[in-house]
């Protein structure tokens, strides 16, 4: 893992003490709101609806047990025991007092953490495939690349005022698990056909209210010139977005609105000049990332019980077929532990689960964790002979639910329970998806299928890119929910068609079962998989199975 | 625009230290009850509230008026966005659902 450097330390520690300066003046009254408000959004601290939220940075969703540590001990002595774990692999406290968020950025700076660019416009957390630097389909380790990004950056005084939010995500799987096509900027590391490594860029994805897949602004990228590049989109972006209405503000639309091919023309030109001035400096740092990004000395041994245990435990064998992926070496599997137990809330974890996290992660892991940008937690490198013990340790810690990619496996934002921009609660609907599917005991028979529910349409809930996606809307002072099908969020990325008028809340539940047993009646069979039977099918036969009602109608 | 269609308003912000949910009681003082509150039927005199809670920036953030309802026991939230606030998140008991006892910072909250 990337270690601070010692400017690093400097910054982060600088940054926590102007902080709590400013939080004294604050609560002084030497500062107004209107003052205060932009200095405690750089370092990550909002107001929501009962309290301060504070969103901690998980630089490419990696972690190792002291950090995790912190965290659980943050969670527990300024919190409520709990973090939030969200979309953009990053944590959020719900409940910390003002007078006590310097210290818990003192906190997170001992183990070389921060908030800094979790909010604001700015370039955001850059997110990265969880899997990274295991999964067996990978070309390269994204993560490096990610850190560079991250130094260059924070605090880059360039972009530190942008028309609006921007966020990076980097993949270097061909599968892509970190949903690239939904950024402003994201990075696919590819090889051409000379071998050599390089990013195809892709510019102008997004969700919210008007969500778009990104778009190829190039296709391939030598590696040595990616920040030149990026400061160069970033820069233009940063000179065309427009500032006169926020929900035109994102590179998105200011690519539709210019064309792709005159954004790309403004960008090859700044591009042209910004690429002498950076003259190996990057590199260098960039080799210096890389060799802290060596991956772990994985051992070579037998199986031992893995697969006796899987024979004779019957979930444990539903655990390792739910939860573990590829890993890319001999013997080993990538665990993901689901932070889904039906009932429970989405990507919380307690300080208990995050410190059983950290043993775990010490013990068999290599010391590495990631989180998830569908809010589970990784254990990246286990050794297949030692997961029948993880998986024991895990249920001691209500960790061990088998369901990572099925339909009690759900994304929520916070919603309307904590956020103070939302229009609908999209917690409790998850809680009763899962619990409903799980008492009727279809899980696992459904297959793959992602549900993605957001609580208003800035979309942090990823609804769009949701097999099933719901968006939680006010109606009249009253929470309303409507349903989009077909969205995907990785390579094939596309964006789902809404179905039809809302539901209200105790209406949602019994409409997504409906579409569940709709889906059953029509796959072709028990591999076709919910987003296969809608692609091969088209959203008719599911729109009759949301509103019968009509068909009757229409019928009559 | 004629006064009987104003619906009923409360005066509502959040805490400055806690963060926590708070409404402008008939007396300048900041509760964290809402039944307690000022309930505010005339449209003229809820912008004045308004202003005043505005001005008491070194206590509160992000004053706004919100629809209220009257019963017996002092004035009610309407929408389920503010009944939200004045319980706390349904996933779990945290928040004023969670706690009846008086509040460290009470005295804070007391001066007028």
């Amino acid at each position: 893992m990337y270690q601070y450097s010692e400017f690093d330390d400097a910054f982060v520690r600088e940054r926590v003490a102007q902080f709590r300066a400013q939080v004294e003046r604050r609560i002084d009254g030497s500062l107004t709101e209107d003052e205060f408000k932009p200095l405690r959004l750089m370092n990550g601290l909002y107001l929501q609806l009962h309290a301060y939220m504070l969103r901690v940075a998980i630089p490419y969703g990696t972690l190792n047990s002291v950090q995790m540590r912190q965290l659980a001990m943050i969670a527990e002595r300024w919190d409520k025991g709990y973090g939030h774990f969200t979309t953009r692999q990053n944590i959020q406290f719900n409940w910390p007092r003002l007078a006590d968020t310097p210290d818990i950025l003192d906190a997170l700076a001992d183990v070389e953490m921060h908030a800094i660019q979790t909010s604001g416009n700015t370039i955001r957390n850059v997110t990265a495939d969880h899997f990274a630097g295991a999964a067996a389909d990978e070309i390269a380790d994204p993560r490096p690349v990610a850190e560079l990004i991250r130094q260059w950056s924070t605090d880059h005084p360039e972009f530190q005022f942008l028309p609006r939010k921007f966020k990076i995500a980097v993949t270097g799987s061909p599968n892509d698990r970190a949903v690239t096509r939904a950024h402003d900027i994201g990075l696919r590391m590819i090889r051409n056909e000379a071998g050599e490594a390089g990013f195809e860029v892709i510019v102008g994805g997004g969700l919210g209210r008007t969500p778009m897949i990104g778009k190829v602004i190039r296709e391939f990228l030598p590696r040595a010139d990616l920040l030149p590049y990026l400061e160069a989109i970033v820069s233009v972006y940063n000179a065309l977005g427009r500032r006169d209405n926020k929900y035109k503000a994102r590179i998105k639309i200011t690519v539709a609105e210019n064309g792709l091919d005159e954004f790309r023309a403004r960008v090859d030109t700044r591009f042209r000049h910004l690429r002498s001035h950076f003259r190996g400096a990057d590199q260098a740092m960039l080799e210096r990332i890389e060799r802290a990004f060596a991956p772990p000395a994985f051992r070579s041994a037998p199986l031992g019980r893995y697969e006796t245990v899987r024979e004779t435990d019957p979930a444990f064998r539903s655990w390792t077929d739910a939860n573990l992926a590829p890993h890319r070496a001999e013997g080993y599997a990538i665990v993901t532990v689901s932070l889904k137990a039906h009932g429970a809330t989405p990507g919380d974890a307690t300080s208990g689960q995050m410190r059983a996290l950290a043993d775990l992660a010490e013990r068999f892991g290599h010391d590495e964790l990631r989180i998830s940008h569908e809010q589970n937690v990784i254990l990246p490198h286990v050794h297949r002979s030692d997961l029948p013990e993880v998986h024991s340790i895990l249920g001691e810690h209500g960790l061990a639910t088998a369901n990572v990619g099925l339909i009690s496996d759900i994304i929520a934002c916070p919603g309307m329970d904590y956020c103070a921009l939302a229009t609908a609660r999209s917690i409790p609907i998850a809680q009763e998806i899962a619990r409903r599917f799980d008492a009727l005991k279809l899980e696992h028979g459904i297959g793959e299928l992602k549900i993605k529910i957001s609580g208003c349409i800035n979309a942090c809930g990823h609804h769009h890119v949701g097999h099933i996606g719901i968006l939680g809307l006010d109606r009249a002072g009253v929470e309303n929910y409507q349903v989009t099908l077909g969205g995907d969020g990785t390579e094939t990325a596309a964006i789902g068609e809404r179905a039809g008028p809302g539901f209200p809340a105790e209406e949602i539940v019994p409409a997504v079962e409906r579409l569940v047993h709709a889906y059953l009646d029509l796959r072709s069979g028990r591999r076709e998989t919910f987003l296969q039977t809608y692609r091969r099918l088209g959203i008719g036969p599911f729109k009759a199975a949301l509103y019968p009602e009509r068909v009757d109608a229409n019928a009559a | 625009m004629s006064r009987h269609r104003h619906s009923p308003k409360v005066v509502t912000a959040n805490s400055l230290l806690e963060g926590d949910t708070v409404w402008l009681t008939a007396d300048d003082r900041w509760t964290r009850n809402i039944s307690e509150a000022e309930f505010l039927e005339d449209e003229a005199v809820a912008e004045d509230r308004l202003l005043f809670a505005i001005s008491q920036h070194d206590i509160v953030v992000g004053a706004y008026l919100a629809d209220a309802a009257s019963s017996g026991n002092g004035p009610v939230p309407v929408h389920v966005r503010e009944t939200l606030r004045t319980k706390g998140p349904s996933n779990y008991f945290h928040g004023k659902q969670q706690r009846e006892q008086p509040l460290a910072l009470a005295s804070h909250f007391e001066r007028a």
